[in-house]
């Protein structure tokens, strides 16, 4: 059954969300693991320690979340792929450093098992209540992409699709998932590694003496050179210019900076936004949800359609940036909206806000167990009324 | 065809690897989708905990058990938790010497499977989970007891191999027999 040579896996596999992720890790060629064990997230860490020394890469336990993600930006400045995983309490702690990430344009991929909040609330239980810290847990203006996986072939899949954005974009990406994806076991389906697309950073064509590090190619993505590999430049936190030099006054570099930071992801939103549509052809009730309320709500769906019922789904695999254009499109052709979620209210806001006149109906569940299908159902009905 | 299984009882007991081994049996070692979850709290031992396999023959939507078909209960707190209301024709095994309070739901068939019993005259509490699997192959057609057999086998560690196979062997005779009484 288990087909397994040194590189990556191949062939059917029973793995658990977690490991599924480690997997898709090394497959889009990870070479380093700077992290910090947290349940729900460590059997990640455990996975990759054991499989990154099979394929040269390094593993390192650090003394704690910020000391992981700054090792993970490091590696990522010598020109390997690296990541992180962790939950909650140690995602808090690496905000500060997650913008150091953003300013300093290092690839990188940080999953977050999300269980439940705040502070170190529930740690074995599930939750989507670290959608808005995603967003904008770290200070300063700026954008990011995060990825919600809904099955464990997803955590595969997606993780490398993480590691292809980060690359691309020169952003760090999250694979925001939940405890039940990461706990969850199912069989996936690993193509041959041929099969598999792996996109690696833009290298510079300038000569080292010309080389500007953060000079935007087309894209508004500048090329990267990598630690050791004969280009000389500076990175650091402080609004730079294309050089990499300081400039902590200028008002026109400030502009400059932040605007193109955001503006890569902004302007290439609808090449990196990915969603599933599900029966919203002639629906007059979406639901639109992500990760583990996804699976609620396309099994609330269908039973919904079987009852005569014009239900649809809008699936977020992309939560940011998000996909308000879309979301605005649906919202002007049905009654209303569901937005079921387990936290108390969060991405329900950002529809809210790209449905304007369209009533948008929160269906919160927080603790162990997520919506029941019947439930959504219900609230189907219900808002038809 | 969708079939969900509920295994309860607390840390320790082997529920949520018997959710693995079960649905590891229907999707790796029977052509069909199989999805396992769990719950557990912070103490990995003594505490409630539940796994909850779901198997179909077509792509598993919701992957949590809605409203079981079987269940599996190893302790007093999951019996009063999961036993009370079950809807028709729920299949439910128990083990009576871990539940000593009890008043089954007379829509539902309860098989009482004395698992831990079992284990201790076979020298190990720790197979009980095994010995519960067995009755479960035999007493439902969920999986075959190949599969399942098989599954179980990927699932433990090396040099228990023929103490796990005469508890899966004890578990399902124990079943079959059961059945015998049932159609006699």
């Amino acid at each position: 059954m288990e087909k397994r040579n040194k590189t990556t896996l191949s062939g059917k596999h029973f793995l658990s969300g977690d490991l599924a992720c480690a997997e898709g890790a090394i497959a889009a060629g990870c070479r380093f693991f700077g992290g910090y064990p947290i349940t729900p997230a460590t059997e990640i860490a455990e996975r990759m320690a054991r499989r990154l020394p099979e394929v040269d890469g390094v593993y390192i336990q650090m003394e704690d979340e910020i000391g992981s993600i700054a090792a993970v930006i490091g590696a990522s400045y010598t020109g390997k792929k690296a990541m992180t995983a962790t939950s909650g309490p140690g995602f808090s702690l690496m905000q500060e450093n997650i913008g150091l990430a953003v300013m300093t344009e290092a690839p990188l991929v940080i999953v977050n098992i999300m269980r439940g909040g705040p502070s170190t609330g529930q740690p074995t239980m599930p939750g989507q209540q670290d959608v808005m810290q995603a967003r904008w847990g770290s200070h300063g203006d700026y954008e990011i992409i995060a990825i919600a996986p809904s099955s464990v072939q997803e955590m595969f899949d997606l993780t490398i699709e993480c590691f292809n954005l980060a690359e691309t974009y020169r952003v760090p990406v999250l694979l925001l998932a939940d405890e039940i994806i990461g706990h969850m076991w199912e069989k996936v389906e690993i193509p041959p590694r041929e099969e598999i697309t792996i996109i690696n950073r833009k290298k510079p064509k300038a000569q080292p003496k010309e080389y500007k590090p953060f000079k935007p190619a087309k894209n508004l993505v500048p090329p990267m050179a990598c630690f050791g590999e004969g280009y000389r430049f500076h990175a650091t936190g402080l609004t730079h210019d294309e050089d990499g030099k300081p400039q902590t006054v200028s008002v026109e570099e400030q502009n400059k900076l932040v605007k193109r930071l955001c503006d890569k992801i902004r302007k290439n939103a609808e090449d990196i936004i990915k969603v599933e549509e599900v029966t919203l052809e002639d629906a007059e009730v979406a639901v639109i949800a992500y990760g583990i309320t996804s699976r609620a709500a396309l099994s609330a769906v269908r039973k919904a359609r079987k009852k005569k019922i014009k239900a649809g789904l809008l699936r977020l695999i992309t939560i940011w940036p998000f996909p308000g254009k879309l979301v605005a499109e649906i919202a002007g052709k049905v009654k209303a909206i569901i937005v079921p979620e387990m936290n108390y209210g969060q991405l329900v806001r950002e529809v809210e806000r790209a449905a304007k006149t369209t009533p948008v109906f929160l269906l919160s569940k927080l603790g162990e167990e997520p919506h029941r299908p019947a439930e959504i159902v219900s609230a189907i009905e219900e808002v038809l009324k | 065809m969708r079939t969900e299984i509920r295994f309860a009882g607390f840390g320790g007991q082997g529920i949520i690897r018997s959710g693995l081994i079960t649905s590891m049996a229907a999707c790796i070692y029977s052509d069909k989708n199989a999805v396992q979850t769990q719950s557990y709290g912070p103490e990995s031992r003594g505490g409630s905990c539940k796994s909850e396999v779901v198997i179909a023959d077509t792509q598993i939507d919701f992957p949590k058990v809605d409203d079981p078909d079987i269940l599996i209960i190893m302790s007093q707190a999951a019996y009063h938790k999961y036993a009370g209301a079950v809807k028709n024709g729920t299949t439910i095994l128990v083990d009576p010497d871990m539940v000593r309070d009890r008043s089954d739901p007379t829509n539902a068939k309860t098989y009482d499977i004395p698992a831990t019993k079992i284990a201790q005259k076979l020298g190990k509490t720790i197979v009980a989970n095994v010995i519960m699997l067995g009755a479960l192959a035999a007493l439902t057609n969920i999986v075959s007891r190949k599969a399942m057999k098989e599954a179980i086998l990927q699932n433990i560690p090396k040099g228990t191999e023929e103490l796990n196979a005469a508890a899966f062997r004890k578990g399902y005779d124990y079943g079959k027999q059961l059945l015998k009484i049932d159609n006699s």
